[in-house]
């Protein structure tokens, strides 16, 4: 590999770790959110402001079905706004972008490209060199431990290497918000844990804005910075908490008295949004 | 269709071959738990290759059987609703076959026949892919297509003899557009079925990359309906060959079908099984070819696990 490509890479990683500071900075001004016409109409986002800061990581924790994934689809661009906007970095957002990277619950690697290719094709596609998409889609290979795969498939690896190499396909485009919408749902508790402290590496080594999105309230303390709890259907934000934990987290942590009263808090929130859903169903039904 | 693939496995050692690795004396748990995977990951691969040894043992040992058949039933003149009295015997066929192969003029038949499937199946492939793709990417396509898919689709090859004479300005031309009619609906189909089932999360995943729809298509629906496309493209190559000889059998004087349905008009009765023997033999060489062809665009879903 020639010097030129390197020091492209080391540019683009340069360069990231200085913006990151002013970088990412997600403000959602009065987003209302519903599907359908007429009777058929369902609201799915009650008008909801907030404000992220840059390098912030914040959890959006919630019931199934409060629209919390609308929501942080409203922010990747893939869901537009009944009402109100989306600003990524003072620039509406009006679709799907690279600034935003998104990890999605399901796999959504494409088979059909190696490892190193599924890393490398965000580069591509922004019209880097291969010899430069390579070079970067390795650096992130690196990050997250998986050099040695990167001619295997996705069919070849395990669902937690799969969310990994997802995690690295978004962050090669730099993106100054990652959207993650429940990636570890569909693993198994070991594994969960393990990325989850995979995902606290990945963060601190290359810093962004984090937008995930969960219903395990493990999950969203041991991750988060912030934790903003959305009520049952239509869904809003009804508790933005500070998780007073300190860093580097560690899984020991999960029994120390800060985190279980933090707990009981978001229990206490969601066990009344999950009671009022349910209500609503018995009433409907 | 896995009497195609069965073809290019190679037959396989007995699975006594097995090298058993031999275990350290001293209790090695760490060093010992890998070579006993190795030693279960082998027997697998062997148990695997000795099953397909095995059906290609038996797919044989039963085309042996039904020549058997084949042959005493015409040996004995066996005459019960089903009449073999004036069926030519397997070694009739084989003489008549082998007698064939020293006549330039039966390789002249094969060779036309050849050049129509390619002619009409190249067609249908171009057409047949950009149309699926079309339909299945875009709804006023889609309206604008289907009706006609619908309609002209039940129709059989040889429903199309009259018109096709008709319609076009020689008979090579009307027996390749009915050859190409017969490719070009099941390519049509399968190419629809493959773009309609990309899942929408990758194209999702795609477009948050930065591509935008040309690239989505390139990079994601393309490729995530190749499997299916694939499919098509054999069935459509079998199809085809059984169109060819619709249009073969009511105009021209070459090709494998014309050659058959002359030796029926001739009462030459080793002809027709040597006709018959000769489009099936064809058919399934093409479609192994194509399948073969297809294989390293698909190489990614063998590796699934």
């Amino acid at each position: 590999m020639n010097t030129s490509v390197i020091s492209i890479q080391h540019n683009l990683m340069q360069k990231h770790r200085q913006d990151s500071k002013e970088r990412g900075h997600v403000s959602i001004e009065s987003v209302g959110i519903s599907f359908g016409e007429g009777t058929n109409r369902s609201i799915a986002v009650r008008e909801t402001s907030l404000t992220i800061k840059p390098g912030e990581f914040v959890c959006i924790l919630g019931p199934s079905g409060c629209g919390k994934s609308t929501l942080l689809n409203s922010v990747a661009g893939y869901v537009t706004p009944t009402t109100g906007r989306v600003l990524v970095d003072n620039e509406a957002v009006t679709g799907p972008g690279p600034d935003r990277g998104m990890v999605f619950q399901q796999y959504s690697l494409l088979p059909w490209k190696t490892v190193l290719e599924n890393i490398a094709f965000g580069p591509r596609l922004a019209g880097h060199s291969a010899a430069e998409c390579h070079s970067i889609a390795r650096t992130f290979l690196a990050m997250i431990g998986l050099s040695k795969m990167e001619k295997r498939y996705p069919g070849e690896l395990s669902g937690g290497m799969q969310q990994r190499v997802g995690i690295a396909r978004a962050l090669a485009n730099y993106p100054s918000v990652l959207l993650m919408d429940e990636p570890f749902g569909a693993l198994d508790a070991q594994t969960r844990l393990m990325m989850q402290e995979s995902l606290l590496d990945i963060w601190s080594e290359f810093g962004t804005t984090v937008l995930f999105v969960t219903h395990d309230v493990d999950e969203a303390i041991f991750l988060a910075d912030r934790i903003l709890i959305m009520s049952a259907s239509p869904g809003t934000v009804i508790a933005d908490l500070q998780v007073e934990l300190e860093r580097p987290r560690q899984s020991e942590m999960a029994t120390s008295e800060a985190f279980v009263a933090l707990k009981r808090t978001c229990l206490q929130y969601i066990r009344a949004e999950s009671m009022k859903a349910f209500e609503l169903r018995e009433c409907n039904a | 269709m896995s009497y195609a693939l069965a073809n290019n496995k190679p037959p396989e050692k007995a699975p006594d071959a097995v090298q058993v690795p031999s275990l350290p004396d001293q209790p090695m748990p760490n060093a010992s738990l890998p070579s006993n995977n190795e030693r279960m990951a082998g027997r697998l691969a062997q148990a695997v290759k000795s099953k397909q040894a095995q059906s290609i043992l038996v797919g044989g040992l039963s085309l042996c059987l039904g020549i058997l058949l084949w042959h005493l039933a015409t040996l004995y003149k066996f005459n019960f609703f089903i009449n073999f009295e004036n069926i030519p015997s397997p070694l009739k066929v084989a003489d008549a076959f082998v007698g064939h192969l020293a006549e330039p003029v039966f390789y002249t038949h094969i060779l036309v026949s050849i050049r129509r499937i390619l002619i009409a199946y190249g067609m249908a492939v171009l057409l047949g892919v950009a149309i699926g793709l079309a339909v299945g990417r875009s709804r006023l396509a889609r309206a604008a297509v289907l009706p006609y898919i619908e309609v002209i689709r039940p129709i059989p090859a040889v429903a199309w003899i009259p018109l096709a004479i008709l319609m076009w300005p020689t008979e090579e031309s009307s027996i390749i557009y009915i050859t190409f009619l017969g490719a070009l609906f099941p390519i049509i189909l399968n190419t629809i079925h493959g773009v309609e089932q990309t899942p929408e999360v990758m194209i999702r995943a795609a477009l948050s990359l930065g591509a935008n729809k040309l690239q989505v298509f390139w990079h994601v629906v393309l490729p995530a309906a190749l499997p299916s496309i694939a499919t098509g493209l054999a069935i459509g190559m079998g199809v085809s060959w059984f169109s060819l000889l619709a249009g073969e059998i009511i105009s021209g004087q070459y090709g494998i079908g014309y050659f058959t349905w002359d030796a029926y008009s001739l009462i030459n009765y080793p002809d027709i099984v040597v006709g018959m023997l000769v489009i099936g033999g064809l058919g399934t060489l093409s479609t192994f070819l194509i399948k073969v062809v297809t294989r390293p665009a698909l190489r990614w879903k063998e590796l699934q696990r």
